[in-house]
């Protein structure tokens, strides 16, 4: 007992290691490079953050009911496209080419989740084959070539500001609080973490497993749909290849916030740290003229050593 | 303390009374904030069965642990034949000779019989590849003490409970253990086939074997146990010869105090049929269930492991598609094709499985307890009453007496019998109009268990319809008003508390008259 004070203090440690790793790197950067702790850098790195902070919000809820959804970049260029098309070619407005694409990506994430509940099918076979086919419609959609040139309303979602902040960050911002809030007081999101806890005692306890697990498909769907919008107004452009390789990021972003990959535990406010440390370190590297090749391996130690953390945490506890 | 070497109190046979095969002695253990065992002497004779008995938590299972390597002692020491053991590592202790069957069985479904007794030291070709002819021989000869059609091909997932007890047992004497520790060996187990383990028990002691037992089955340490032991709070209370304890009395050692009751008795006063089957059929499962349970009644439902029971039980609940009958919920038919749908028509199940089907072990106190209310206590848009929920759960779990230090506890941390409470607050919170217990005492002490009695009473004093499934007779007999004997998917007789004996419900449960009238 008289240790207690000492124990709690390493307790604390553990619990936030992330986020402590977090702030000792901020902490570094800013020693080591002038231009990184100011107003314009952070405001850069949250905005390159929110493009796939935003689709790893969604992915949290698919990762802690246990599931995984490695579609999530062909979706941002499947929707982003045909946001493109239908602004270019269609002559449709900003608005409701941005609820198409909205409900282009959750339609696909709610084929995803019919195939996964109804059809009991992996959540990795199932959104591996949808990589594949998303891309692909994508390319048959575009037939290959890029669809540029948007209307200056339309351009301000990706680089507008409001009060002085990127309106890609205010929507990650948004993104977060909704999703905490969904988490925490719905019983969606009580479901979400049951599910992953405990899929064969949900069931039992007379909740309805196919509607509240395909749901959190159709989440991640309109998640990354949304970062679609921001992704090709930031650009200007659509791209058949947009989002290539995103879903390891996402995934990452979401393992390094704390998140199990088995279901069950985790937390929103984890996976915002993740985005935003991976964020951090791409542009710390950057600055410091770390080579890209180098960067990678960086990259994938921080994922390692994040799990390890966690696990460090959960041994303790 | 209890004096260990006052020997004179203990009669032990002739040929059993000569220096102990394992010693363990002043064995402390200390977990985070709990003191899980202190100055504990425990010792095991060849050919012997020393029982160890105690509530839940009382650290039977971290002594065994210490046995069998997985926990380092705190203090004391280990003898085997006289002999002090320096390296108590897993690997080592099972070389000494020391097997441990848990009550978790530790089998690998998707594997053969055969990979699972070898695996890990499977014989090998010359040219390093498994010698699958010899393997299966091996095996062949491994079970061939237990006189059982099991072929070493077979997968594990294709045996009963029963069967892959004894795999496991046949793995730990292909290690040429000495020293057997069963823990909870017949919990998954009933009728015939534990009195095939206790056959099997008796061989191995005839073969000089020594068991050390763990059972909170009373009777069955009457019938087994040489020695007993009983454990408290991680303290030795009492070892005795079997016989100088009555039940009353290792009940005493066992919670501490006098239990009022085993069985607390009550006035049932059964009113209007709630819930009727008609004519249930499930094809491989059951077939032409009828039955009705009224409001204010315990019905129970016994039979042996496998005659249907749970799965009669799923079936009514929705949780397996019925082929043919029908379900009346008071008088009007009821269509259930999910779980979902029973539970909004008002009935509630308290799964076997406590740990894979009543809980989710990563979860707190609070959110298992609010699981099955959360529909109740929220906007269309799913929005949670927070304020509501917390007063409902708190109120029942305090109601219940779970002992939880606080409601944000996670359950995997909870005791077995906590645990269970956890479980029926869920299901006491809805406020159901059938509540279908499926084995609510399995795994849980003595204390609990009179506790869970009372809790299901209460029920049925507030006008529930209660449904138990038991495979402890004496259990059925004394807390059922009504019984309903199952038999292969049949039930073959229904009898009112008291018109048959433990005896007479046993005949038809192994099926006697049906036999005699085919």
């Amino acid at each position: 007992m008289n240790i207690k004070g000492r124990i709690d203090y390493v307790q604390l440690l553990k619990n936030n290691g992330i986020l402590i790793v977090f702030f000792l790197i901020c902490i570094g950067l800013t020693v080591l490079t002038p231009y990184f702790l100011t107003t314009n850098n952070i405001l850069n790195i949250i905005r390159q953050t929110s493009i796939y902070g935003i689709i790893a919000v969604g992915m949290t809820f698919v990762i802690l009911t246990g599931g995984i959804d490695l579609s999530v970049g062909s979706i941002l260029a499947l929707s982003g496209m045909i946001a493109a098309g239908m602004m270019k070619n269609n002559g449709m407005g900003e608005f409701p080419a941005a609820v198409i694409a909205i409900l282009v990506g959750g339609g696909i994430g709610l084929l995803n989740g019919l195939l996964i509940t109804v059809g009991k099918i992996a959540p990795f076979v199932v959104t591996l084959g949808m990589l594949t086919i998303a891309r692909g419609v994508t390319l048959i959609y575009s037939k290959g070539y890029p669809v540029s040139g948007f209307s200056p309303a339309f351009r301000q979602l990706g680089g507008g500001y409001v009060l002085g902040i990127p309106i890609p960050v205010i929507i990650f911002i948004l993104t977060v609080a909704l999703a905490w809030f969904i988490l925490n007081h719905t019983r969606l999101g009580r479901y979400t973490y049951a599910l992953g806890g405990n899929e064969e005692t949900v069931k039992l306890s007379g909740i309805n497993v196919r509607f509240y697990k395909t749901m959190v498909y159709v989440i991640v769907g309109i998640a990354s749909a949304l970062s679609a919008l921001i992704l090709t107004s930031r650009l200007n452009s659509a791209e058949a290849i947009a989002g290539q390789g995103y879903e390891l990021d996402v995934i990452a972003a979401v393992v390094i916030g704390g998140t199990s990959l088995s279901g069950g535990r985790g937390s929103i406010i984890g996976t915002l740290i993740g985005a935003l440390l991976i964020g951090v370190i791409n542009n710390g590297m950057n600055l410091l003229g770390i080579s890209p090749y180098f960067q990678q391996v960086v990259k994938g130690a921080l994922i390692i050593g994040a799990v390890i953390l966690d696990r460090l945490r959960e041994e303790t506890n | 303390m209890w004096g260990w070497f006052s020997g004179p109190s203990y009669s032990y046979p002739e040929e059993t009374s000569m220096e102990p095969l394992l010693k363990m002695s002043g064995i402390s253990k200390s977990f985070p904030g709990v003191r899980a065992l202190s100055n504990v002497n425990f010792d095991l004779r060849k050919g012997e069965l020393h029982a160890l008995v105690g509530e839940n938590g009382a650290g039977k299972s971290t002594l065994m642990k210490i046995l069998s390597g997985l926990y380092k002692a705190d203090e004391g020491e280990l003898f085997l034949s006289g002999k002090r053991i320096v390296n108590t590592g897993l690997g080592e202790m099972i070389r000494l000779g020391i097997g441990v069957i848990y009550q978790e069985l530790n089998l690998i479904p998707y594997l053969s019989v055969a990979d699972n007794i070898f695996l890990g030291r499977e014989p090998k070709t010359p040219f390093g590849t498994i010698d699958w002819p010899k393997m299966y021989k091996m095996t062949r000869d491994a079970l061939a003490p237990f006189k059982l059609n099991i072929s070493p091909k077979q997968t594990i997932r294709s045996l009963g409970a029963a069967h892959q007890q004894i795999v496991e047992i046949a793995k730990a004497l292909s290690l040429n253990a000495e020293i057997l520790v069963m823990d909870e060996p017949t919990a998954a187990l009933t009728g015939n086939e534990v009195d095939r383990l206790f056959e099997i028990i008796e061989r191995l002691k005839q073969e000089g074997v020594s068991i050390v037992y763990i059972s909170h089955r009373l009777e069955e340490i009457h019938t087994l146990a040489d020695r007993i032991t009983i454990l408290r709070d991680g303290e030795q209370i009492v070892t005795k010869a079997r016989g100088e304890m009555t039940n009353d009395e290792m009940i005493k050692f066992m919670v501490g105090r006098v239990l009022d009751e085993q069985f607390p008795q009550y006035e049932s006063t059964p009113g209007e049929t709630v819930l009727e089957v008609k004519n249930l059929t499930k094809k491989g499962i059951c077939e032409n269930i009828s039955f009705s349970a009224r409001a204010g009644e315990i019905l129970g439902f016994v039979g042996l492991v496998g005659a249907g029971r749970t799965e009669i039980m799923q079936t009514i609940y929705g949780y397996r598609k019925k082929d043919a009958g029908e379900i009346f919920l008071h008088g009007k038919p009821a269509k259930i094709r999910s779980c979902q749908d029973a539970v909004g028509k008002g009935i509630g199940l308290i799964p076997e499985e406590r740990k894979q089907q009543g809980l989710v072990l990563g979860m707190s106190v609070f959110d298992n307890a609010a699981l099955s209310v959360l529909d109740l206590y929220s906007t269309f848009g799913g929005l949670l009453q927070r304020g509501k929920i917390t007063k409902e759960v708190n109120t029942m779990i305090k109601s219940m007496d779970i002992k939880t230090p606080s409601v944000k506890q996670l359950v995997k941390n909870l005791s077995g019998g906590n645990q269970q409470k956890v479980v029926l607050a869920k299901w006491f919170i809805r406020h159901c109009d059938v509540y279908i217990f499926d084995e609510p005492t399995r795994g849980i002490d003595v204390g609990a268990k009179v506790e869970i009695y009372r809790l299901m009473q209460n029920l049925a004093k507030r006008g529930a319809a209660v449904i138990m499934v038991s495979s402890e007779l004496p259990e059925i007999m004394n807390i059922s008003d009504r019984i309903a004997v199952v038999f292969e998917g049949k039930i073959v007789k229904e009898i009112r508390k008291g018109e048959l004996n433990e005896e007479g419900v046993m005949e038809y449960s192994l099926g006697l008259h049906e036999q005699k009238r085919a």
